[in-house]
């Protein structure tokens, strides 16, 4: 089943900005969608506009087979939204942000509350239950909406920059979270500006600029197009003037005194270069992606939009 | 689930947050009209009211006690729902609700009864506080319920658009400074229009406030300005009309959606 279809999405704001131009897009029960593009290409709009917070110039939007237009109660009730701001009342308990949150869903209050409870300690909150939301850290603010959104059980959970500003040890929290509600069927639409959680989370992407999808496909279909891969190289002992060149028909260029950079095209087997930089008494001690695959090709499919948008 | 026992679980909930709200800060709220009022009856109906003498067959101090009561009530009501309203647009958490399958009326619904209940609330201090001022009874008590009650829903759907329309905390203060205080202090709180000249008095009548103070007045007292059937279409008038607007103001989105 189609959990959300898009069809010829247009917005243009009352000060004639165009912020989506007709965009198309389906995403299936059970996916794990990420919605990439750079700042102001029109990700929040269409968020917005699926979740009801932004009025739609032109186009229509099915969410599980329920139209916006014609039922929006049915559409708003599938969605659960973790917005880009805080969006909570700063002066209300934690408690009752989520409890009120599934109230406004149809959650009887008794039952809304345990809900409450159950996400609160999902997101290990629990013990912050009774303070108020303006005494929380970011981080557990952005915890705070995902458990606020969680709180009637959406079939559709859209994540706006969830983990923007998150540290480290929370990001990784988070993810093996939305990995989990994911698992237990929630169809995600994630937005973020971090390449590598979207590889890391997302089996389909859909990237949009200046308010059109330029690309929408499997993230392994997309990452199959990567032509060449560049890895750096850190040795055990200092290289000292060790100028480009190509060995085994691996491109190499220094880097520092103890990494190098290595190219590696499409189905190139890496094994016979360590074996060539072995008998030249270069000793590797490890390796690492010189730069996040998606981010290689999300900046060529960016730039080469803007490159057409040009012409 | 029924859209019936959705609506009822959701207007319940805004309700009760809308009450958990000005309840919190009751010191805010609740405690302030009640010494204001306190001030009111020592100056002008213990100290200045002495002097005046009887008004319409009651003491000056007994007089100033319903339009005192309703004052309240009105600035209470209205207050609430523009400050509440507005600050939910302010810290954006009114798109808790915009995201939500609530239908708007139910939105309207629960803040303007959260208005009412505060109303409601301050009256009941009001009216404790003027019995230690005054010997009151009431005169009717379904028709200063009814008066109480509808007076209360009017302005706090007249706070609701205020917040609608308001950009800045300075907007949800201007329209209580400049229009609201001026009509109910010229709305026969203090004084029968009886005693004006009759082009002030003609005037008067071009005031709801009057209506509704005169309407309350005789449910208390027994006594009023102004013809009751006159105040009540007046009042419901104004309910229909309001109530209309802010819900098309809610289904356009106005001020909460781009």
């Amino acid at each position: 089943m189609t959990a959300l279809s898009i069809s010829n999405l247009q917005k243009t704001y009352a000060n004639g900005v165009v912020a989506l131009k007709g965009i198309d897009l389906t995403v299936e029960q059970g996916d794990f969608f990420a919605l990439l593009g750079p700042n102001g290409a029109g990700k929040s709009t269409a968020i917005g506009i699926i979740c009801s917070l932004v009025n739609k110039s032109r186009g229509r939007i099915e969410v599980f087979g329920h139209d916006l237009d014609s039922d929006p109660a049915a559409v708003k009730q599938c969605i659960g939204l973790v917005p880009q701001e805080f969006n909570f009342n700063q002066f209300e308990p934690l408690e009752e942000i989520v409890a009120n949150q599934a109230g406004y869903y149809g959650v009887e209050r008794k039952e809304a509350f345990r809900r409450a409870e159950v996400c609160l300690r999902q997101l290990d909150l629990w013990d912050k239950r009774r303070e108020m939301a303006r005494e929380l850290s970011g981080g557990m603010k952005r915890r705070l909406m995902i458990a606020r959104a969680l709180a009637h059980q959406p079939k559709l959970l859209i994540l706006d920059e969830p983990t923007a500003g998150v540290d480290v040890e929370i990001r990784h929290a988070m993810w093996d979270l939305l990995r989990e509600i994911n698992r237990q069927g929630t169809t995600i639409i994630l937005t973020t500006h971090y390449l590598e959680e979207a590889e890391r989370l997302c089996r389909h992407i859909g990237i949009i600029n200046h308010g059109e999808i330029i690309e929408c496909t499997s993230l392994s279909g997309l990452l199959n197009r990567l032509s060449a891969e560049n890895f750096e190289l850190n040795l055990r002992e200092r290289l000292v003037d060790f100028p480009d060149q190509s060995i085994d028909g691996f491109a190499l260029h220094q880097l520092d005194d103890c990494t190098l950079e290595v190219e590696v095209a499409k189905g190139q087997s890496i094994n016979s270069l360590f074996t060539t930089l072995s008998e030249r008494g270069i000793e590797v001690m490890g390796m690492r992606s010189a730069q996040n695959r998606l981010e290689q090709l999300f900046m060529d499919i960016v730039s080469s939009s803007r490159r057409e948008s040009a012409e | 689930m029924k859209q019936a026992s959705l609506n009822r679980i959701a207007f319940q909930t805004i309700y009760i947050k809308e009450v958990l709200r000005f309840m919190r800060i009751w010191v805010q709220t609740v405690v302030p009209p009640g010494v204001t009022t306190a001030l009111y009856f020592i100056i002008f109906g213990n100290l200045i009211g002495e002097r005046i003498g009887e008004m319409e067959g009651y003491s000056y101090v007994e007089f100033i006690v319903p339009g005192l009561i309703l004052m309240s009530v009105i600035t209470s009501s209205y207050s609430n729902v523009v400050s509440s309203f507005y600050f939910s647009k302010f810290g954006h958490h009114i798109e808790e609700l915009l995201v939500s399958p609530v239908p708007n009326w139910i939105i309207l619904a629960g803040y303007i009864c959260g208005g009412v209940t505060r109303g409601v609330v301050v009256g009941v201090v009001v009216t404790l506080v003027s019995l230690f001022f005054a010997d009151v009874s009431i005169h009717s008590y379904l028709l200063t319920l009814l008066v109480f009650v509808l007076t209360s829903v009017l302005f706090a759907l007249a706070g609701f658009i205020n917040a609608v329309y308001a950009n800045s905390f300075d907007d949800i203060s201007i329209v209580p400074t400049f229009v609201l205080t001026p009509l109910t202090y010229l709305g026969g709180i203090f004084y029968s229009i009886q005693l004006l000249p009759e082009f002030w008095q003609n005037l008067s009548l071009a005031n709801p406030v009057l209506y509704m103070v005169n309407a309350f007045r005789y449910g208390i007292l027994g006594v009023s300005d102004i013809n009751l059937g006159v105040a009540f279409a007046i009042i419901l008038l104004f309910i229909v009309v309001l109530a209309s607007f802010s819900l098309s103001l809610l289904q356009r989105g106005v001020g909460i959606k781009s």
